[in-house]
């Protein structure tokens, strides 16, 4: 019998919806693992990291990583499965663009660690203990990882293959891929494996997007109840579809609440929330500059709303640190 | 601040105005602070924020657009969408960290040779004293150094 091949899922800066999407294959999930050999798994098997260390190099054909890279031990573990895989997959929006995790971008890890184990209200911390990465103790010292400042995406600490976008990507995206590299048949070497096309194009509200868009305000989405047909952006709600990569099907258009953007850009664009912003501005009907203010005030938070996924993928990277 | 500092200054100018100001105040021998690499785009309204955003990231110390004034764009609505995303980029290069005098949108006609002339001066004037930009450290502090504090 000729030997399985052999895939690693792995995770790193996220939330672990992303190995929810891989459990959503449900029976399908039994072809997968007929036809592979999963090596690694952190959420449902028990392999440890020696394990990964005696395959030999390039012996794993495919590695599934999610997760943002912002630690020391994230670091090495994706530089280990690079060196052990034929093929890397970055999963998912904190992999591909940095993901939620991304927005820690806008503060360093001494405001972070600060705000976490300090000042978050339900905290409680009289002797004000924060994460060691070494700690003596009886002749022993067992240590940590240690938080980076920065947190980055997959690619901008290894060489990836292709990438799944999403946050969580649909399970048909994670299985047309398990699929297409099992095929042997590649797609160029960078390729998002997701529809090169703006989310508005499969929308199921498409056709009720008037031809030409002029928003006097904007509104968010607890302030109205939304009509379940008509296009959200034309009702004022901000939805990033028109600058969003498809492939979920509109997920949220379909439960009534705009897109957010986790699908990313389409291969055209360089810098999401640029264009993101720009789609947005552009529809915004007033023309003088107190009215513009006025109406972009229903837009509070301009890098939260259109970086939510992408800020390390940016052009900037990150807010820019005080020396 | 180091010694001879000189900002430099990413412009953008439409080509129906404010380019045409910049070359009035040219052929009119103005003198004016020699800080701006100008680029000609067609509108005020084709500069899309990832220009600005890489200007930035590749270490401008400002960034000027230049259109023609509300209401007299050669194709009617371009500058119109250049402020309303003037204003929404601005606020997003706040929260970034990079200050507001360093992102500047201004109308100038084609007649307006000496309005070039006191907007560059002027932004440079602000842009010295803000001092160079600070830069993002790619460095990441050393483990031992984390472990003693």
């Amino acid at each position: 019998m000729s030997e399985k091949a052999k895939v690693a899922f792995y995770w790193c800066a996220s939330c672990g919806g992303c190995e929810e999407a891989v459990v959503d294959l449900a029976e399908k999930i039994l072809e997968v693992s007929a036809a592979v050999e999963i090596v690694l798994w952190p959420v449902a098997l028990d392999f440890k990291r020696k394990d990964i260390e005696a395959i030999p190099d390039g012996g794993i054909v495919a590695t599934f990583l999610n997760g943002a890279i912002r630690s020391t031990e994230q670091e090495e573990m994706a530089h280990l499965l690079r060196r052990k895989s034929k093929v890397m997959v970055a999963l998912g929006s904190c992999s591909q663009l940095g993901g939620i995790p991304g927005l820690a971008n806008l503060w360093d890890r001494s405001a972070i660690l600060e705000a976490v184990y300090k000042g978050s209200p339900s905290t409680v911390n009289p002797e004000g203990t924060t994460p060691q990465t070494a700690y003596k103790d009886n002749g022993r010292t067992p240590t940590l990882p240690m938080l980076y400042n920065t947190v980055r995406t997959l690619d901008q600490v290894v060489d990836v293959d292709y990438y799944i976008p999403g946050c969580a990507p649909a399970a048909k995206l994670v299985l047309d891929a398990v699929e297409t590299l099992l095929s042997g048949n590649l797609p160029p070497k960078g390729t998002v494996l997701a529809p090169d096309r703006a989310l508005c194009d499969e929308c199921p509200r498409r056709d009720t997007r008037p031809d030409k868009l002029e928003l006097a305000e904007f509104k968010r989405p607890h302030q109205i109840i939304a009509d379940p047909e008509k296009c959200l952006l034309a009702q004022g709600l901000l939805c990033l579809g028109p600058a969003t990569r498809g492939g979920c099907g509109g997920l949220c258009t379909k439960g009534n609440m705009p897109c957010t953007g986790c699908y990313g850009p389409t291969s055209r664009v360089r810098d999401y929330g640029g264009k993101a912003l720009t789609a947005l501005a552009s529809i915004i009907e007033a023309k003088d500059d107190t009215d513009i203010e006025k109406v972009l005030a229903g837009i509070p938070d301009p890098v939260g709303t259109f970086y939510r996924y992408s800020l390390p993928a940016s052009l900037l990277k990150r807010k820019t640190l005080e020396a | 601040m180091p010694e001879n500092y000189e900002p430099k200054i990413v412009a953008f100018f439409c080509n129906w105005c404010t380019y045409l100001a910049a070359d009035l105040a040219g052929t009119s021998r103005m003198k004016y602070a020699a800080n701006t690499r100008v680029i000609r785009v067609m509108c005020s309204g084709r500069v899309d924020p990832q220009f600005v955003l890489e200007a930035f990231a590749k270490g401008a110390d400002g960034v000027l657009i230049g259109g023609c004034h509300p209401g007299d764009c050669h194709y009617q609505e371009g500058n119109y969408k250049a402020l309303r995303r003037y204003y929404l980029l601005k606020r997003t290069l706040r929260e970034m960290g990079i200050e507001e005098e360093r992102f500047r949108l201004e109308w100038i006609s084609a007649a307006e040779g000496d309005r070039v002339r006191t907007v560059v001066n002027d932004m440079v004037q602000k842009l010295r004293a803000l001092g160079p930009r600070k830069m993002n450290p790619a460095i990441e502090p050393e483990l031992e150094e984390v472990a003693a504090s």
